[in-house]
């Protein structure tokens, strides 16, 4: 190797910082941990695959995503992540992010969207709208959210979003609130944020979807919030299903003004 | 063909620091699948930089390097406009380059 160049090994920095980190707090290291890991966040890549499946002429009608409506109009897509879920007219239903490209993909390109619902994360199209996700959602980064609530519909999944949030239920007699109802709260060291209200900029549901460092995955909300069912030892209750949509709405209207940070980087 | 890589490089005085973030599976080899067998392993084992078409590192990796890697570098006497190059090798023997522009 030539003098010219130090290489620095992301482990072995993570491995010092880590010996020091013994004298202070173990959510200091953390939020260190997560600073250091943050420049070269992996979301980054799925971005890049995202940008490119959006232009990319696909699927049986060989048509790209460009003319997909995602709230704002047909093609705009600054600005929509931090609008939805809400209510389409063309569908007439409420659709979160994930539900709305399945629209998009079965009208523009042809896909079969209940073929894609079946489709377990990470496999064959799934995987597709991971990179579409970071990318879509990254183009609101920094923006704050703000939800509309004008609708009949976009209320009324507010509201079933809140019953679902309070709902105790299963062998463990859990619900969503169990864990995201009050403030302060942690499982082992991380910290859970409190979704019956705003939880701040870059919290919660501003920080999904995101890079999973543990799996090396990226996860879209509805990914997450399988893993919340999962853990509750619930059923899950399909992909881009309505009770997960108005979980969205719900943690997405309590989130009004908080800062998107997605695609975030999680432990 | 692999994923592309994101390179960054950004120029302060005579030092330049290279940041390269690189998309692959890197398999240990030592992980089993839902059925038990064992997925085989994957992974980047060479990596070459190159500044203005000339090699300024080489790297030899091994299967303990983390999934969908990150590497930071720095480079004495590049100036803004100059190429880096990043190229990888795995084992399988398949790879990637990709080029970046000092800023």
């Amino acid at each position: 190797m030539r003098k010219l160049c130090t290489l620095i090994a992301m482990a072995v920095a993570a491995l010092a910082t880590a010996a020091v980190a013994q004298q202070k707090s173990a959510s200091d290291a953390i939020a260190e941990y997560r600073a250091m890991l943050a420049d070269g966040n992996p979301a980054e890549l799925f971005e890049a695959k995202g940008e490119d499946l959006w232009k990319q002429k696909r699927g049986p009608k060989k048509a790209s995503l460009e003319q997909c409506n995602l709230g704002k109009g047909a093609g705009v897509v600054k600005g929509a992540f931090v609008e939805l879920p809400r209510w389409f007219a063309d569908t007439g239903r409420v659709q979160d992010l994930e539900s709305r490209l399945l629209t998009c993909m079965e009208t523009l390109q042809g896909f079969d969207s209940k073929a894609i619902i079946q489709t377990p994360f990470g496999k064959g199209e799934q995987a597709n709208i991971e990179g579409l996700v970071a990318w879509i959602s990254a183009q609101s980064r920094g923006l704050r959210f703000n939800l509309s609530q004008t609708h009949v519909a976009e209320t009324t999944a507010f509201e079933l979003g809140k019953r679902a949030f309070f709902y105790r239920a299963g062998p463990y007699d859990f619900s969503c609130a169990s864990c995201h109802g009050q403030e302060g709260k942690r499982i082992r060291l991380q910290d859970l944020p409190d979704l019956t209200k705003n939880p701040g900029d870059g919290v919660g549901f501003a920080a999904w979807p995101a890079y999973r460092v543990s799996s090396g995955e990226l996860w879209g909300m509805q990914r997450r919030l399988n893993d919340c069912f999962r853990q509750q030892r619930f059923p899950y209750p399909g992909y881009t299903s309505d009770v997960t949509i108005a979980l969205g709405v719900y943690m997405g209207v309590n989130a009004r003004g908080a800062e998107s940070i997605a695609p975030a980087l999680k432990r | 063909m692999a994923d592309p890589m994101r390179i960054r490089a950004q120029a302060t005085g005579d030092k330049t620091t290279v940041r390269v973030l690189m998309s692959h599976e890197m398999e240990t080899g030592l992980r089993k699948d839902a059925s038990g067998k064992a997925i085989p392993a994957w992974y980047i084992q060479e990596v070459t930089a190159q500044l203005n078409g000339k090699t300024v590192m080489t790297a030899q990796w091994g299967p303990s390097v983390a999934k969908n890697p990150f590497l930071q570098f720095s480079i004495k006497g590049a100036k803004a406009g100059d190429k880096i190059a990043m190229t990888w090798v795995d084992n399988r023997g398949e790879k990637r380059s990709d080029e970046a522009t000092v800023s």
